[in-house]
């Protein structure tokens, strides 16, 4: 084969491309720019990678039957899964990208959290009306929690002290205190709650009721609704308004709640609980997660089938990135 | 996926669920809450008789509406766990002949003011005018007639079960939605089946289609189960159905007698909807979206069949009854019934939105579905049929068409 260049000049060209290569590298490798982003897409079975900086999708990870909700391990090198279908948690070595073993969960497991330690997770069980603990070490059931009809959002203290579960035909928040494993309290809400998310100082847990169209805001000493926030969108049916997927900026300032069909996330000031924007995003908006610093928040759009990306200062929805079908869970790692 | 149907019989099912309730209502009393209070609910249903169906596959239903029934009793007992309330059901059977006014007044004895009808509309209606059915609230799982919501409205009976209007309505959206405008209507012997034309004629005319072909079908049913029946049928439907081209053939036979020997046999090569091959219903073994799956295991795993419209109207009245129990703190129906009718009801009920009453004619609005035999095919109200308050009234007799008042 001929040699376009002679030899000194592509020396120095490789020289060049190392050179850029190892810049790129550091760039990549600065803590500040560098996460990935997961999501699960339920009806293709995988795990799509993003890259945080890019925002470009980066790999590709066949998964087991309907993957819904993950989370990441402490040190952000091993991804759990949700395999609703299959029935149990599954293990992603993110180094690797190799499934390396399953958890036990209960049947039908939808939404799961790792304790503050790290050391067990809680996996909602949408069949049979149970949480279930896990010790991740051992790979072993500890106990099981008997809660309400349909358990699904799943929402840890940041002192590890409570889990709140919620369970959608019930309509419950349930109050599960971690010490001795016993619901303690059991908080009535809107039609169908999905999500409950603990502000970072732990005093709130907002709970998000797809049906009811609100979210309730409950004050974790007490276990009584502070406020019920309710959504209004010009030109959208209040029946078509459905909170999901919620996160509280660690300023404990703004929170941001997908809202399903209407193809928006509310964007709510925590002190008056008044909705200062909605942000137009993909179609069906679920699940939310926020880039490390909170500059950005992502979002998984099932029905538009990619995840749009949110600029937190201006208030701008400033891209949206193709994913697999029917996106579903989304967890960023550093 | 587990199999549904294992080899339990129904008898020992309802026997489970019962025990079932039992030891639910024994957790309540036991643990959580010390004083339980007991909201009792009647179930009267009409026994129809052996239906056999058309097809081998459908298996014969004998505790159609009780099942679904039970589903919700279950499913209100799992938050009465928490919050001190404990639901039960009675079941009264009738039979054809019999009045059902006698099964009312014996469960009302009992001190049960909450009902569960699942009987013909004229029944239905004696029972809602005893004079004890005024402090009663009375759900009505079973009857499809358009006159309960148009002319013959009572504040005490509310319909969970939509009414032909809204599931001709729901399938002439789909229809237009696919423009197949030109419908060859056939209609059987029944008077049921004739009310049914009458519903997908308004649908027609409300939707921009136009029934090109219409014929009766008279032929005695004769037994369902023969050794050489596709023969016979093959020729007749072929004969039958030569008429001038249409887009799809639309069949009304609500006591399942013929409608499902049309399909892949009529003359022209052209689908088959109504209430055979595409069809409206309320509820199916089939849909499996907005979380529906996990609903249709747990049934699937108690009653060993599939969930039918009947069970899914049963079980909206009972969760009717739940989430206005639960949120008025009370099983009384001077406190239950005007919050479910109120503008604060509404229910989650696996169709992607939230459920609620019509105040003018007490019928549930509710998202429908059109399916085929193994699959949902699509949800109506279809994308596009605009309303001034909300797209589920597009379905059925609105406001201004009614003549309830209330």
């Amino acid at each position: 084969m001929r040699l376009k260049y002679p030899q000194n000049r592509l020396s120095i060209l490789l020289l060049l491309q190392r050179l850029l290569g190892s810049i790129l590298f550091m760039l990549l490798s600065t803590p500040l720019f560098a996460y990935t982003i997961y999501v699960s897409s339920e009806k293709d079975n995988q795990i799509t990678v993003i890259d945080g900086k890019s925002l470009k999708v980066v790999d590709e990870v066949s998964v087991g039957e309907r993957p819904r909700g993950i989370a990441l391990s402490k040190d952000n090198k091993t991804l759990y899964i949700c395999t609703s279908d299959a029935d149990r948690i599954e293990v992603l070595d993110l180094q690797t990208m190799k499934i390396t073993h399953t958890l036990p969960s209960g049947p039908d497991p939808e939404l799961l959290v790792i304790g503050p330690q790290g050391k067990y997770l809680y996996a909602a069980n949408e069949d049979d009306n149970m949480v279930t603990m896990v010790d991740i070490e051992k790979r072993a059931k500890v106990t099981e929690i008997q809660v309400g009809v349909e358990p699904e959002g799943m929402g840890i203290s940041p002192d590890g002290k409570w889990l709140v579960n919620t369970s959608e035909t019930t309509n419950m928040a349930h109050f599960i205190n971690l010490q001795n494993m016993k619901v303690e309290d059991n908080v009535l809400v809107d039609q169908r709650p999905r999500v409950a998310e603990f502000s970072s100082d732990g005093k709130q847990v907002w709970v998000s009721s797809e049906i009811g169209g609100t979210v309730s805001v409950i004050d974790t000493e007490s276990r009584k609704v502070l406020k019920k926030i309710a959504f209004k969108i010009p030109g959208i049916h209040k029946d078509l308004i459905q909170p999901v997927g919620i996160k509280i900026a660690t300023d404990g300032k703004q929170a941001f709640v997908a809202l399903g069909p209407a193809a928006r996330v509310a964007v709510i000031d925590t002190t008056s609980y008044e909705v200062e924007k909605y942000l137009l995003v993909g179609q069906r908006v679920w699940n939310l997660a926020f880039s490390p610093g909170e500059k950005f928040v992502f979002t998984t759009n099932g029905a538009s089938n990619d995840v749009s990306v949110i600029d937190v200062e201006r208030l701008k929805v400033k891209k949206s990135i193709r994913v697999g079908r029917l996106p579903w869970g989304i967890t960023v790692g550093e | 996926m587990r199999n549904p149907f294992s080899n339990k019989i129904n008898i020992q099912c309802s026997l489970l669920s019962v025990v079932w309730a039992v030891l639910l209502l024994g957790m309540s009393l036991g643990s959580l809450h010390a004083d339980t209070l007991d909201i009792p609910i009647g179930l009267i249903t009409e026994e129809e008789g052996r239906h056999i169906p058309l097809s081998l596959l459908q298996p014969v239903i004998e505790d159609i509406g009780e099942a679904g029934a039970l589903q919700g009793i279950h499913d209100n007992n799992t938050t009465g766990r928490f919050t001190g309330q404990s639901f039960t059901l009675t079941v009264e059977k009738v039979n054809p002949e019999e009045p059902a006014t006698q099964a009312f007044r014996k469960l009302h004895g009992q001190g049960i003011r909450l009902f569960l009808l699942n009987l013909p509309a004229k029944k239905l209606l004696k029972v809602a005018d005893q004079p004890e059915a005024k402090t009663s609230l009375l759900f009505n799982i079973g009857a499809t007639d358009d006159y309960l919501r148009q002319n013959e409205c009572r504040a005490n009976l509310l319909h969970t079960m939509p009414s032909r209007a809204m599931l001709a309505d729901a399938l002439a959206q789909y229809l237009a939605w696919k423009r197949w405008t030109k419908w060859f209507l056939v209609v059987g012997r029944h008077p049921q089946d004739k009310a049914y034309a009458k519903a997908l004629k308004r649908a027609a005319k409300r939707f921009g289609h136009k029934i090109v072909e219409q014929k009766q079908w008279d032929f005695e049913p004769g037994a369902r189960r023969t050794d050489s029946g596709h023969n016979r049928e093959q020729q007749v439907v072929n004969e039958y159905s030569q008429v001038g081209d249409y887009d799809i053939l639309i069949v009304a036979d609500e006591s399942d007698e013929f409608g499902e020997f049309l399909i892949y046999r009529t003359y022209r090569p052209r689908p088959v909807g109504g209430t055979h091959g595409l069809s409206p219903v309320a509820w199916s073994g089939v849909h499996e979206q907005w979380g529906a799956t996990q609903f249709q295991r747990r049934f699937n795993e108690q009653h060993a069949r599939w969930m039918t419209d009947r069970d899914f109207s049963a079980w909206l009245a009972v969760r009717s009854i739940g989430e206005a129990a639960t949120r008025t703190a009370s099983g009384q129906v001077d406190r239950l019934h005007p919050y479910i009718i109120g503008p604060a009801f509404n229910l989650a009920a696996f169709k992607g939105r939230p459920v609620s009453f019509r105040d003018w004619s007490n019928q549930l609005r509710q998202p429908l579905l059109i399916t085929s035999a193994r699959l949902t095919i699509s949800v109506s109200p279809q994308k596009g049929f605009l309303h001034q308050f909300t797209t589920l009234d597009t379905l059925g007799y609105d406001r201004p068409e009614s003549d309830c008042v209330n």
